[in-house]
């Protein structure tokens, strides 16, 4: 293809990288260090480092990784079995089609499901042990956005099963592997990628929540992206809002740097 | 090569299909210019009916906006990007926004309804003789809680919330001022009070409720009340209002420490191109019995003196919602802080939201 060609081909990208992706986060770096009047300042950098927001992040990182690895240990499993049945296409396109229902109507539903009055507790109460408040939870927070990112953590890792040949695993198993050593030196390994893959695509948004937070959790789970909304929304202090987004692209960056490392070294080079 | 100009060809005419097919659409609907308005309002703050109602008599079409919070709405105006024709912010926005000079003066000759306001809710400190904004409707800020679950009178003011039996009891509204609001009245402190120290004492009383504070949520709460989520909700006087409508249970007191009397009105913002038509909705709304159809909808309290003749008494005697006079002396309408002040309200919020239990 010569230079010129390929150069035609990208040129929408190009410009849609420089438009949407570029630009916004200039934008947003430069905001983060201004002050609530507009004047240049690095103050918000220093406020970021204060224990309020150190814990916000803390927190914001802990429930981000309680939350994948909830999703892994369904995901994982479920995938797994999906690339063993018949009807894949059927099976898939069932764990895919609640993702296409509007987010704010599915957590507005679990409202409802979670109730002291609702089903679930209904439930509770017939096995005796209810009802009892389940909103406004660490495990009501946990259930809704572990259920809102599954389809994310199932794609990759499905895929990544189905990559394997069939052959590599017959191979072991003539070969006198347990079918535990299957699973721990063939599958899991080679599926290794496609759990980094769902892994980074639930982490990271997870980071940054906030409708959930004030819908499910009643605002006892305070994240970065609550501090972000109200920065923006109420108090009108853009350039600390900015500087929290940008504090949170630079973990992002840092978590995927980690991953992608341990990809290498786990592999070799690809 | 062929192939992706095909598809560069057919994205190119898709979107000038689509474009002008969308202005086609506009301007069936009528845009400024040829006899409509953009009215942004509050979320669920106007009966349908009287929209409705405006553009059979007027000719004029609404095209209706809505926002769920002073901040957002003023942010959208400043920015400048929708050519809004009438707004409704809170009192204390509504000297901020005459402040950036972003109101135009009404035309008090086009608005002659406005003899039906009580003369109570009029040439108020924000706005002296009126000239940016007249009011649209008022209330308090309050405690809806379940008289079945607790005891009739069971609260009374502020400072019964802190009450260890209510553990996992209370809902708050998400709101700044409202939350950091109750914790200074709850000490007897203005909830204007700009004293850091009166503010941080503020914030570690509050901590100290955060045992029993259930959730803080939004516009869901009345949901969550009526539903019997939680027995205690702290509310705008008009949700609670249409809890009570919900779920008979449920009663609301003023609290006895004081608490905020708030204002929404309509103003015109600088966005407007249809300066005659914000005016004539507006007039519209003054009416005495359109503005008592919509107060039977929204469930807030009407300034429209007039209107009340054409309430039922249940409404317009009900002194939880329009208290005496000496009950309105106990209240505070908010001060606009300024942008330092509320950034350091809004922090201490946060923090209090941080605080767990």
């Amino acid at each position: 293809m010569s230079v010129r060609l390929r150069l035609l081909y990208m040129t929408p990208y190009l410009i849609w990288l420089a438009l949407f992706v570029v630009l916004p986060i200039g934008l947003i770096a430069v905001t983060s260090l201004t002050d609530i009047h507009g004047r240049p300042t690095l103050d918000n950098f220093a406020r970021f480092f204060t224990p309020t927001y150190l814990t916000m992040a803390a927190t914001s990182v802990w429930y981000a990784f309680l939350i994948t690895v909830c999703s892994l240990a369904i995901a994982y499993p479920a995938a797994y079995a999906l690339t063993r049945t018949r009807h894949k296409a059927v099976w898939l396109l069932l764990i895919i089609l609640p993702s296409w229902v509007n987010l704010l109507l599915k957590t507005y539903a679990f409202l409802g499901i979670l109730a002291l009055e609702g089903p679930l507790n209904a439930v509770l109460a017939l096995l005796g042990a209810g009802p009892r408040p389940l909103l406004f939870t660490d495990f009501s927070f946990l259930l809704v956005s572990t259920y809102i990112f599954i389809p994310f953590m199932i794609l990759p890792i499905f895929n990544a099963l189905e990559d394997i040949p069939r052959g590599l695993i017959e191979a072991a198993e003539d070969l006198g592997a347990t079918r535990l050593d299957v699973f721990r030196r063939v599958i899991w390994p080679l599926s290794l990628d496609g759990v980094k893959m769902g892994a980074q695509a639930v982490f990271i948004p997870a980071l940054s929540l906030f409708m959930i937070t004030r819908l499910i959790a009643g605002n006892r789970v305070i994240t970065l992206g609550t501090a972000i909304e109200e920065h923006f929304l109420v108090t009108q202090d853009w350039g600390m809002g900015a500087t929290i987004a940008v504090m949170l692209i630079v973990m992002m960056a840092a978590t995927m740097a980690l991953v992608g490392r341990r990809g290498l070294s786990a592999h070799g080079k690809r | 090569m062929r192939p992706l100009v095909y598809l560069y060809t057919f994205v190119a005419v898709a979107a000038l299909l689509l474009w002008a097919g969308a202005g086609a659409l506009e301007r069936a609907d009528g845009l400024p210019g040829t006899g409509a308005i953009i009215v942004y309002n509050w979320g669920d703050y106007i009966d349908p009916d009287v929209l409705r109602r405006f553009e059979e008599e007027t000719r004029i079409r609404v095209i209706y906006q809505t926002f769920d919070s002073n901040e957002a709405m003023l942010a959208k105006i400043r920015q400048g990007g929708t050519p809004f024709d009438v707004a409704v912010p809170s009192e204390y926005t509504v000297s901020r926004m005459i402040a950036e000079d972003l109101l135009i003066p009404l035309d008090h000759a086009k608005l002659p309804n406005l003899k039906n306001i009580d003369p109570l809710f009029l040439n108020l400190p924000f706005d002296p003789g009126n000239r940016y904004s007249v009011p649209y409707f008022w209330g308090t800020v309050g405690i809806a809680y379940n008289k079945d679950a607790l005891g009739d009178g069971a609260i009374r003011g502020w400072n019964d919330l802190w009450d260890p039996d209510y553990r996992d009891s209370v809902l708050l509204i998400d709101g700044v001022r409202e939350v950091m609001g109750m914790g200074l009245n709850s000490l007897g402190h203005s909830l204007n009070d700009t004293d850091l120290e009166h503010l941080t004492a503020a914030k570690a009383k509050l901590d100290a409720l955060t045992p029993n504070v259930r959730a803080i949520v939004g516009d869901e709460i009345k949901f969550l009340l009526a539903n019997e989520e939680a027995p205690i909700g702290v509310v705008w006087s008009g949700d609670a209002a249409e809890v009570i409508d919900e779920n008979d249970a449920f009663d609301y007191v003023i609290p006895e420490e004081g608490t905020n009397l708030w204002f929404d009105t309509f103003v015109i913002p600088k966005t407007a191109t249809n300066v005659d038509g914000a005016h004539a909705f507006i007039n519209f709304m003054l009416d005495a019995e359109v503005a008592a159809q919509n107060t039977e909808y929204v469930r807030y309290s009407t300034p429209n003196r007039e209107a009340l003749a054409y309430l039922p008494p249940e409404i317009t005697e009900d002194q939880r919602f329009y208290p005496d006079a000496e009950t309105l002396r106990r209240l505070e309408v908010y001060r606009d802080l300024g942008r330092t002040m509320l950034s350091t309200y809004s922090e201490l919020y946060l923090e209090f939201k941080m605080h767990r239990k």
